[in-house]
């Protein structure tokens, strides 16, 4: 944490000295201390639509997390759809989510649904992969014993495969709630009214460089508090998952 | 029983065989590694399916299905509940009330104190981990019990330990016990089969006297490994 702010500190500074070495306009790059005024000066205006963007961020985690799960577990729970839906699943991820932005603004508006709609898209594939990997990779030894103990397949399923791969559809959330933003804000620069892809944007065409800036500095302090947060999260509910880091921290306390 | 033999994936793994486990006694299985006594074993287990014109019988007519509890080399634990969910999986695997009082009776009696019944499985060691998957075997309370080289992965002594408390855990019951170590057969088998041969075929060895668990110590037993572990080194070659 204090070497993190270190380093915070030690950019922040490079960049006021880049600043003052080049005198460069501050229509192109701005100094730390003008973004932090801009934040200042139009702090209820950046509040109001980082809180659009968040919320479309959120209802894009929440829905798109969703549609992941059970896509993969309709992949793992019924083998004869796996033909249907797996061709589907790889196209969903190989038209970009840019390409389809403008279609999605003219099918559901300028709104917060559109964003919504991109955000999910862009989370549902890490999700799902993910989980679906976990699913069909439980210890065989696990299944033998579960076969042996005359467990049906539903309980198979539910009390086997899905907690055994829960480690895994962890990754997928961590990496969903790492490019969930993505999916919003490019959503917000096809076409909206709110967020903080619009504010950026507009500042951007009115040469104000500073809240551009002070927009982006509160899009990445958000995105990594839903990093954090969601790593917090899901290391709370899931104690068992492998993770050398955390054991490193288990042997150094005695 | 398996008249034609069993061939995986085209390779022939079993030559014709007949394997008869008695009933209530510890039959072990020996064999080097790849010689198929897994594959019986899981045969068993119905695990696997049972090849054409081979069958799977108990004496007393009834299906083998339902009534075996399997152990394996590794512990199987699942690692997302803690030491008491695990000895009552099966039942909660089946829907069924898990019998906690037994649960907790039998992990005392594998060595286990009811602190460690509320640890997740990887809080505790792989010694005491084998011991809970064994409470988990007894807690299925089926009459014939699989194990397959059950003790492998533990360290000697605790092996030594093991085995002791198996032997009189398991005692009444009837168990197919497949494993590499001639010591283990030995001081645990009331039968020894060893599995050799490519495809592989069934030979029965002597049992030292005395009922198991016999003591490692005896000269007896120590000279009937030395033969055992030739006979092994037969099969091999």
């Amino acid at each position: 944490m204090i070497r993190g702010l270190i380093a915070a500190a030690g950019l922040l500074l490079l960049w006021q000295g880049f600043v003052w070495a080049t005198d460069v306009p501050a229509f192109l790059l701005p100094a730390p201390g003008r973004v932090a005024q801009a934040l200042l000066d139009r702090g209820d205006i950046i509040a109001g639509h980082a809180l659009t963007t968040g919320a479309e961020i959120l209802l894009g985690l929440a829905l798109g997390a969703l549609l992941g799960c059970s896509t993969a577990l309709t992949l793992a729970a019924w083998p004869a759809g796996r033909r249907w839906l797996l061709p589907l699943l790889l196209v969903s991820q190989a038209v970009p989510v840019f390409a389809i932005a403008p279609l999605l603004t003219l099918w559901l508006g300028y709104g917060m649904a559109s964003k919504v709609a991109m955000a999910t898209l862009i989370i549902f594939f890490p999700v799902a992969t993910a989980f679906y990997d976990g699913l069909r990779r439980t210890e065989p030894g696990l299944l033998d014993l579960a076969a042996t103990m005359g467990a049906s397949r539903g309980a198979v399923l539910w009390r086997v495969r899905v907690p055994a791969a829960l480690p895994a559809l962890a990754s997928g959330l961590r990496v969903a709630a790492g490019v969930a933003p993505i999916g919003a804000v490019v959503g917000e620069w096809v076409g909206s009214s709110a967020g903080l892809g619009y504010l950026m944007l507009q500042a951007n065409g009115r040469s104000q460089a500073d809240v551009m800036f002070a927009a982006l500095f509160v899009l990445a302090l958000m995105a990594l508090a839903l990093w954090f947060a969601t790593d917090r999260l899901l290391r709370r509910a899931i104690p068992w998952q492998p993770d050398s880091l955390f054991s490193q921290d288990m042997k150094a306390t005695p | 029983m398996l008249p034609q033999g069993l061939a995986l994936g085209g390779q022939p793994v079993l030559g014709p065989l007949d394997l008869a486990v008695a009933g209530g006694a510890v039959t072990a299985l020996l064999g080097p590694s790849g010689s198929g006594k897994s594959t019986l074993l899981r045969l068993a287990a119905g695990l696997l399916p049972v090849p054409a014109g081979g069958s799977l019988a108990a004496a007393d007519g009834r299906n083998l299905a339902g009534r075996t509890a399997y152990m394996a080399q590794q512990d199987l634990l699942a690692p997302w509940r803690d030491l008491l969910g695990n000895i009552v999986m099966g039942a909660h695997l089946r829907g069924e009330r898990p019998d906690l009082p037994r649960a907790r009776a039998l992990l005392a009696e594998v060595g286990l104190s009811e602190a460690d019944s509320q640890k997740l499985p990887a809080q505790l060691s792989g010694g005491m981990r084998q011991r809970a998957a064994l409470a988990r075997t007894l807690m299925e309370d089926r009459p014939v019990v699989l194990m397959d080289e059950p003790f492998s992965a533990v360290d000697a002594p605790t092996r030594h330990r093991m085995q002791s408390l198996a032997a009189r855990l398991l005692a009444g019951r009837t168990v197919l016990l497949v494993t590499h170590d001639p010591l283990e057969a030995l001081r645990l088998a009331d039968r020894i089969l060893v599995l050799g041969g490519a495809p592989a075929t069934l030979g029965e060895v002597p049992v030292p006297a005395g009922a198991p668990p016999r003591r490692a110590g005896d000269p007896a037993l120590l000279a009937a490994q030395a033969v055992l572990l030739e006979r092994l080194a037969e099969a091999v070659a």
